[in-house]
């Protein structure tokens, strides 16, 4: 098993005629097969590009392949409308890979997925990868191995250090999962920790979160909120950015110290409070999570 | 990206917030006019700078008893006197480092008589993704104090993004306010146009504090501190063009030119990363071995060869710098584009402080060669851990 993503996951790529759109499409599908079925251009309908129909809309590719997922590679200025008009054709899944979307055009957006059918991974974020099975963004593939981790992080890089830590290891992955580095993003960690605690393979799960914001605290409450009822997995998890000066954002929109929130001892603490072993090295995710395990 | 006060009280006077008339200078011989334009008889003159606390400041190389970075002015030889004190000096406040910041430009603006003093700010509350209002009859004071000591006195509420704001959510600033009569009216204008000025001007933070009511009994916003979001900068034209490049680190303002993310800090060793979260812990990892990072830098993950070229160009310009660790995890990047990038860049400007390579990732062999091949005196390294240890020892040995 896996989470949101399986070898039979179809998906269409939003922004696919792009540089960027085409050259990922084209690595998905050569990974395991990943089930790339169509593109969405506006204007391009009824054309083909790298062996895929295109179509002008995000309901008119659903309905012709019966996509499920779709992946968004659009550029910053159009990539809120596009992930709106997913929402409004009723794709289950959203992946927002594009980094530097206003965060004016994000609140909305995060409104319009209240209540509605879709779950939006991103922006801003490396996208989601079932090992062996199916890749959904921009994470390189030969450094997974289908496996018992999952990981779940705010980082690309960062995903990928605990991605190929754990393959050494042994563990492999069942699913990693990058939430992506804006303030404002729609899947928190509390979403992913939910959907792993509750795969019967995920036996381990990496947590990679960074400063910023308060997302780590809530998931550490959330830890240990199910902990009590007696659903536990053994986690490591990592901060990046504990030098961080106060008041920078450093790199990613949503990775800044303010107001005295959002530092990275808050969050290692409320971590470690909850049973996650925090590593103080993010080359040690690895031998960490072997060190729970054999504890 | 950050504005001056007087900048932010023009954006503030566009989308139709009261605030004082005033008149930016830049030279000391342009005070005599500014004052005899905006007449008397109080005037406040303040200095532009980057950085809160202005008031309590102090001027480097000034008297003990001269007065801050704020100051009133009670005769036009007086707004002049001031004005040549204060521009071209450094004044050092809470917020900027012992050296403190040059003052190149001072606005000179109307005084006005304070009945009370009050303070209203707009973020975006990420835990609700929504616009947040946080307001405080404390005015005039450390906010973050004031919610430290008297929580009670600080109020927050978020405005839904599918009602925008409502007349009740104006009845609710004026009452967090203690406003009542014509001005609770004027606090429910004001809290609209704010509001809908935040989200059209794509600020990330308003603040204005202190918002005053005047003795004739008005809300006037008596100082204006505004940051943009730079994601949506492209679409701000006007906005762009508020920017002081002399407010910013120029190597930030170079890097910015390539696309790269770049923070400078004050440590001796550089550092060259993809991806902002491995930039950051490449940072943290060099404090764990006991040394300082002279810099955050993300090449991102489309780097081109020229812009690799580019951010050591940065690193090794920078003096501070006694020794360069690159640390690349492949994913969209290429290893070999990093070291073929970081071979080019030793051959055009040389490199005389000892360079540590750890390459992970996409096209890892190719990378490797390319390094091997090259004859540069590279340190190479085999994970994060092991190229922070060899750059800390090999700065600790040169």
């Amino acid at each position: 098993m896996s989470v949101l993503i399986n070898k039979d996951t179809k998906i269409i790529t939003q922004g696919m005629t792009g540089k960027t759109g085409t050259f990922h499409t084209e690595q998905a599908m050569a990974y395991h097969g990943t089930k790339m079925v169509a593109g969405v251009t506006p204007g391009k309908g009824g054309t083909t590009h790298i062996g895929l129909p295109n179509y002008d809309t995000v309901a008119e590719a659903k309905h012709a392949t019966g996509a499920t997922a779709s992946v968004i590679y659009v550029p910053p200025p159009f990539a809120a409308d596009s992930i709106m008009e997913a929402i409004d054709a009723e794709m289950e899944l959203i992946i927002a890979i594009t980094e530097g979307i206003p965060v004016s055009d994000m609140i909305p957006v995060k409104r319009a997925l209240q209540g509605s059918k879709s779950r939006l991974i991103g922006p801003n974020c490396p996208g989601v990868l079932t090992p062996e099975e199916c890749k959904i963004g921009i994470m390189p593939g030969k450094i997974f191995k289908k496996g018992s981790c999952g990981v779940v992080s705010r980082s690309g890089t960062l995903t990928y250090e605990a991605v190929f830590q754990t393959t050494q290891v042994g563990l492999g992955q069942t699913t990693a999962i990058g939430i992506g580095g804006d303030p404002i993003n729609g899947t928190n960690f509390i979403d992913c920790l939910e959907l792993f605690m509750h795969d019967d393979d995920t036996k381990q799960i990496i947590m990679i979160g960074e400063i910023g914001g308060s997302a780590e605290e809530e998931a550490a409450e959330y830890v240990a909120h199910m902990a009590k009822k007696g659903i536990k997995k053994p986690m490591v998890g990592f901060i990046a950015g504990r030098t961080a000066p106060p008041g920078r954002t450093m790199g990613h929109a949503g990775a800044i110290v303010s107001g005295g929130k959002g530092g990275a001892e808050d969050k290692m603490a409320a971590m470690e409070k909850a049973g996650i072993r925090v590593s103080d090295s993010p080359a040690k995710l690895g031998v960490t999570m072997m060190e729970v395990l054999n504890s | 990206m950050n504005i001056h006060e007087y900048q932010g009280k023009a954006v503030l006077k566009e989308i139709g917030a009261p605030v004082s008339e005033g008149i930016a200078i830049f030279k000391a011989s342009e005070a005599k006019a500014a004052a005899e334009k905006l007449g008397g008889p109080l005037w406040v003159v303040k200095s532009q700078i980057h950085a809160g606390g202005r008031g309590k400041g102090k001027f480097i190389g000034a008297a003990e008893d001269a007065k801050g970075g704020v100051r009133l002015a009670f005769s036009i030889d007086d707004v002049v006197k001031n004005a040549e004190e204060m521009l071209g000096e450094y004044l050092v406040t809470e917020q900027t480092d012992d050296k403190g910041k040059q003052v190149n430009r001072l606005y000179i603006e109307h005084g006005s008589d304070i009945d009370r003093e009050l303070y209203i700010s707009i973020i975006i509350n990420r835990e609700t993704s929504r616009v947040s209002f946080i307001v405080s009859t404390e005015g005039g004071m450390d906010i973050e104090a004031v919610a430290h000591d008297t929580p009670e006195k600080v109020i927050n509420f978020d405005i839904d993004p599918a009602t925008g704001f409502m007349p009740h959510h104006g009845r609710k600033l004026a009452k967090a306010l203690e406003l009542k009569g014509d001005l609770a009216k004027q606090a429910n204008k004001l809290g609209r146009v704010l509001y809908n000025g935040f989200l059209a001007k794509d600020m990330a933070m308003l603040e204005i504090n202190p918002l005053i009511v005047t003795e004739d009994q008005n809300l006037h916003c008596l100082d204006a501190k505004i940051s943009f979001d730079e994601n949506a900068l492209f679409r701000h034209k006007d906005i762009q063009e508020l920017r002081d490049i002399t407010e910013e680190d120029s190597k930030e303002t170079e890097a910015k030119k390539y696309d790269l993310s770049y923070v400078a800090l004050d440590g001796n060793i550089g550092c060259m990363v993809n991806g902002a979260g491995l930039a950051m812990s490449t940072m943290d990892i060099i404090k764990l071995y006991g040394a300082e990072p002279a810099n955050f830098l993300d090449v991102g993950g489309g780097a081109t060869k020229e812009n690799i070229v580019a951010a050591f160009k940065i690193l090794t310009s920078d003096e501070k710098v006694k020794g360069i660790l690159i640390n690349i995890f492949g994913g969209i990047m290429k290893c070999d584009v990093i070291a073929q990038g970081t071979v080019d860049a030793v051959k055009e400007v040389g490199l005389e402080v000892p360079l540590v390579v750890r390459l992970e990732g996409t096209n890892v062999e190719a990378g490797k060669k390319i390094i091997n091949e090259s004859g540069l005196n590279v340190i190479a390294a085999d994970d994060l851990d092991d190229a922070a240890q060899k750059i800390v020892a090999a700065v600790e040995a040169a």
